[in-house]
């Protein structure tokens, strides 16, 4: 995960604004987000841009446990790390995220 | 918490008493639910305890609703609490810690213990049942200290915990009473075979032996046998059979005998008192594996919550051993007596048996050894009371002939050519993955080349190439699922689906023991179909087990904006809607306009937020263009203008689309209808073409324009409107019903046969019917998915609207 030190903290809004296992686009100063509420209730942030060559949105994929199937092309990113999974390569940028009394927060 | 609300109490945190109150909250939010366990977790799933111990899973794994999930639901879970009695005087739980708790209804679901044989020393260090985490636990411990284990018991459990403890390094030796393994579930012959294939796995054995002793001090160190020999072992697991656990319902005065003795409603002797699961006798019969559970706390969940509901009247009950590389199957009687008529073949070489018995010709039980393919037809066919025919004979046992032709194209094949086409992938990249890096199937190949893997076209050839290179070392090798997460195929998991009364794509996942918990986007949307199909009425469609296009009920470009594309029922509009869509299209400034070949309007590059006010604006029903569901039904003009027309095509196109749309299907599906043979609507490359003669109709079916172009067969003709739309209709329910997820009908007809569907829909006039009915009940369900989201319009926020950050933080 792309951790940076100096990070600030954005309110992203509740966590039940986010759909399990649905993803929602958050716009933070201009960057787009896909925002993934799993099962079990973690939230991942990811940049809302596929690997794939061709591009396309990530925040419309398949969520399954801490996988997201990216909805264009079906590569197989894992939410963790932003690794693309064999036998398709690249990685995604995520961004930290951190949920206080049920308020989703998430550094930019 | 809500005082108007109904107190419900769940005795026992397990597998029924969870399942039922699964069930219970998808009819009625009308009770206030508490439930105590025993144990220190949430409810988890216990046959999976096979697999932690033999390392394929963590017991995080096996969480089947965590702390989370009795939350959202306003449940209050005590777990590490047991409850001692029901006081009924005073409408009361009391707990062993004294504690009181009022109660309206209670479910008892106590499930039961392992029973530990009484012999001297039973209670000694290092003894233990096979149960429940706290045991496994135990195992896993010991395999880390010891070196050798002794099971008694050589039944399922018994089995399933030596493989476990093989596997975690310790020195086996399962000791059984009897001279055959599994006695209560398999006959002698499969027995033996099991037997057998065990040793070679690295299991031990001392048959008919009869446990007297337990030798040690304070720990275990050995078994004394009732012929006074004796075996050395630093460890036991009592694997000799289960005891329900009656102690509530016993300190509550109410009946019970083996089981807390429960009626056809789970109703127990006590007033709003029920029972369900492992804990009950129903009709004099204690369950001890899942499918009864699942079947009973469905009909004690509707019972309870004023559903009407058939009674419950017992189990057919299968027995599947989960130790990888030994297939075991037994389901319904399987051990012959005169009055049975017995099938049998037994292959030594191949190491397989199969045995089905028939009463009066009926088929009333079988058991399957090392290829349990048939497994799940064979357990319908039982359940059915299925009568032995000729052909049924032929299907479960072969009619000896065969012998592939292998396809010898692939050899002349050049190397550079480009075998699927999606990917880029040549025939000599296929060749050098499965030369160089030693691959077998194509699920490898796919992992490594990516072929196959996006419309699967290709996968013939890919498994011809393989076929081809690895010459008589192919074998079509270990059993392939609908995915990487299960080896079950379709047929097994609808039919598990049914039997187990399997309602959530997460219950089939855990259930039927998938190696990924939620699945990947192969077989969740699979499982979700599957689930509508054979539930229309009470199926909760899981919106993200769906593709994005399905979810939006719009198509998504590359570019993240989407399609819009509103039905013109038979390619018929009027200047009135084409005006509304002209001006909706200018006024959300879409990219393009476009005739699709379906002969309707593409809006295209709608932007997502904009979506629900389209919808709104056209105000037209939706074309459904992104949809596994009925898409268009193209037609040329017909009798009303045409000259040749004898039939009026239009009409009935329109007719037949109204009729049909919405409905969920295996894969995309197309019509086409035409006045007369000159078929100006190209029937021939359509799911089903319809063409109008003089005197009726003719049906075409299974012809496809597409990856795999395929000209439609002619299936009959008929005389009446009526009996073209009762056709169609009955075709369609078959192929809903039978073809795999995503299989087209090209394909689907191919692989039944044209005949099988003329038997069904044509020459069965009683089968139509049914399918008929069936549709029908189906299409009742439907609703246009566009309005359906304009009035929820809190979830359209959720799911049409991106949040924007502009606080500070
Ligand atoms: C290792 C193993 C493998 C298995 N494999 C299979 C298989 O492959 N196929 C199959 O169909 N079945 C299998 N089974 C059987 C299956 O797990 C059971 O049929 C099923 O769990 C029974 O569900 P239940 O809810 O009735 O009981 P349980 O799941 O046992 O749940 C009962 C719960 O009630 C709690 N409880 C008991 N008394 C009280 C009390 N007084 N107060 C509060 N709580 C109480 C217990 O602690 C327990 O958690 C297996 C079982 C085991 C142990
Ligand atoms: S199929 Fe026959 S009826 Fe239809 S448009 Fe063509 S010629 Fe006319």
């Amino acid at each position: 995960m792309t951790t940076q030190q100096s990070a600030i903290y954005y309110p992203a809004g509740e966590i039940e604004e986010f759909l399990p296992q649905i993803g929602r686009v958050v716009e933070v100063k201009g960057q787009s987000l896909a925002v993934f509420r799993t099962s079990d209730g973690t939230i991942f942030a990811a940049e809302n841009r596929s690997p794939h060559p061709k591009g396309g949105p990530l925040a419309e994929g398949m969520v399954s446990g801490y996988d997201l199937y990216d909805p264009l092309y079906d590569w197989k990113i894992d939410l963790n790390t932003g690794l693309v999974q064999a036998p398709d390569q690249g990685q995604v940028r995520m961004y930290p995220v951190k949920i206080e009394n049920g308020q989703v927060w998430i550094a930019i | 918490m809500n005082g108007n609300k109904e107190k419900l109490v769940i005795i026992g945190n397990g597998m029924a008493g969870i399942s039922t109150v699964e069930q219970i909250l998808k009819l009625s939010s009308r009770f206030d639910i508490t439930v105590f366990g025993t144990e220190p977790y949430p409810n988890y799933n216990r046959i999976m305890l096979s697999y932690v111990l033999e390392g394929s899973k963590t017991i995080d794994d096996i969480v089947l609703n965590d702390l989370h999930w009795y939350e959202d639901y306003g449940i209050t879970l005590h777990t590490g609490t047991t409850v001692t009695r029901i006081d009924s005087e005073t409408h009361e739980v009391v707990t062993a810690e004294g504690q009181r708790f009022p109660y309206d209804k209670i479910i008892i679901a106590t499930g039961s213990s392992s029973f530990i044989l009484p012999v001297p020393g039973h209670d000694k260090q290092g003894v233990v049942g096979f149960r429940d985490i706290a045991d496994c636990n135990v195992m896993l411990e010991a395999a880390k200290q010891y070196k050798k284990a002794a099971v008694i018991g050589g039944g399922l459990l018994g089995l399933e915990a030596a493989k476990g403890l093989v596997q975690l390094g310790m020195e086996v030796t399962v000791v059984h009473l009897m001279q055959d393994l599994m006695e209560r579930q398999l006959d002698p012959q499969a027995s033996a075979m099991l037997k057998a294939e065990l040793e070679r796995q690295g299991i031990r054995f001392k048959m008919g032996a009869q446990t007297a002793e337990l030798l040690g001090g304070e720990r275990v160190e050995g078994i004394r046998f009732a012929d006074d020999s004796v075996l050395n072992t630093d460890f036991v697991v009592m694997a000799v059979g289960i005891k329900p656990n009656t102690d509530v319902a016993r300190e509550s005065g109410m009946e019970v005998n083996r089981g807390i003795v429960v009626n056809d409603y789970m109703q127990t002797s006590l007033e709003n008192v029920y029972s369900v699961g492992e804990c009950t006798e129903h009709r004099g019969v204690c369950y001890g594996l899942v499918a009864p559970l699942f079947e009973q706390g469905m009909i004690l969940a509707k019972h309870i919550c004023g559903v009407e509901t058939a009674p419950y009247e017992g189990s057919v009950v299968s027995t599947k051993l989960k130790i990888s590389g030994v297939d075991v199957f037994s389901t319904g009687e399987f051990i012959d007596s005169p009055e049975h008529t017995v099938i049998a073949h037994k292959d030594d070489w191949k190491r397989t048996y199969k045995k089905i018995l028939l009463r009066d010709n009926i088929l009333v039980g079988a058991v399957l050894f090392g290829d349990i393919t048939d497994s799940a037809e064979l357990q319908k066919l039982i359940k059915q009371q299925a009568e032995m025919t000729d052909e049924l004979y032929a299907s479960l046992m072969g009619t000896g002939c065969g012998g592939h032709k292998k396809a010898a194209s692939v050899e002349t094949m050049a190397e550079d050519e480009i075998v699927c086409g999606c990917n880029g992938v040549t025939k000599g990249t296929i060749v050098d993955a499965i030369t160089n890096q030693g691959l077998t199937s194509v699920d490898e190949i796919k992992a490594c080349t990516g072929a196959t893997r996006s419309c699967g076209g290709c996968k013939p050839v890919v498994e011809q190439i393989l076929q081809y290179v690895l010459g008589d070392s192919f074998t079509t090798g270990a059993k392939q699922g609908i995915c990487g997460c299960t080896s079950l195929n379709r047929d097994e998991i609808v039919s598990e689906i049914k039997q187990k009364g399997l309602q959530t794509t997460k219950e089939v996942m855990n259930v039927l023991g998938w190696s990924q918990p939620e699945g990947c986007s192969k077989c969740r949307p699979a499982i979700n179909y599957y689930l509508g199909m054979i539930a229309p009425d009470t199926h909760v469609d899981e919106k993200e087990s769906r593709f994005v296009n399905e979810r939006m009920n719009a198509n998504i470009q590359k570019d993240g904006t989407y399609t819009v594309v509103p039905r013109m029922y038979g390619g018929v509009t009027t200047p009135e809607d084409l005006k509304r869509i002209a001006d909706i299209s200018v006024k959300y400034d879409v990219k393009a306009v476009k005739v699709t070949g379906g002969q309707r309007l593409d809006l295209i590059g709608v932007k997502k937020e904009d979506l629900p006010n389209v919808w709104a604006e056209l105000d037209m029903p939706s074309g459904y263009a992104y949809a596994k569901s009925l898409r268009t039904v193209k037609t040329c003009v017909g009798s009303q203008f045409c000259r040749f027309g004898t039939q009026d095509s239009m009409a009935m196109g329109a007719l037949l689309e109204r009729k049909f749309e919405r409905l969920d299907l295996p894969a995309k599906f197309k019509y086409a209808v035409n006045g007369c043979p000159r078929n100006c609507a190209e029937s021939c490359t359509k799911d089903i073409g319809i063409v109008g003669n003089d005197g009726g109709w003719e049906i075409f079916i299974g012809g496809n324009g597409g990856i795999k172009a395929r000209l439609a067969d002619s299936l009959c003709k008929v005389k009446t409107d009526e009996e073209l739309v009762e056709l169609c209709g009955a075709i369609m329910q078959h192929y809903r019903e039978t073809a795999n997820y995503l299989e087209r009908t090209s394909e689907w007809v191919e692989r039944l046969g044209l005949e099988q569907i003329r038997a069904v829909v044509v020459d069965d006039v009683k089968e139509r019917k049914a399918l008929m009915g069936r549709i029908e009940f189906a299409l009742e369900q439907v609703e246009d998915p566009w309005k359906k989201a304009l009035r929820n319009e809190e979830g359209q926020n959720k799911l049409f609207h991106g949040i924007e950050v502009t606080a500070r933080p």
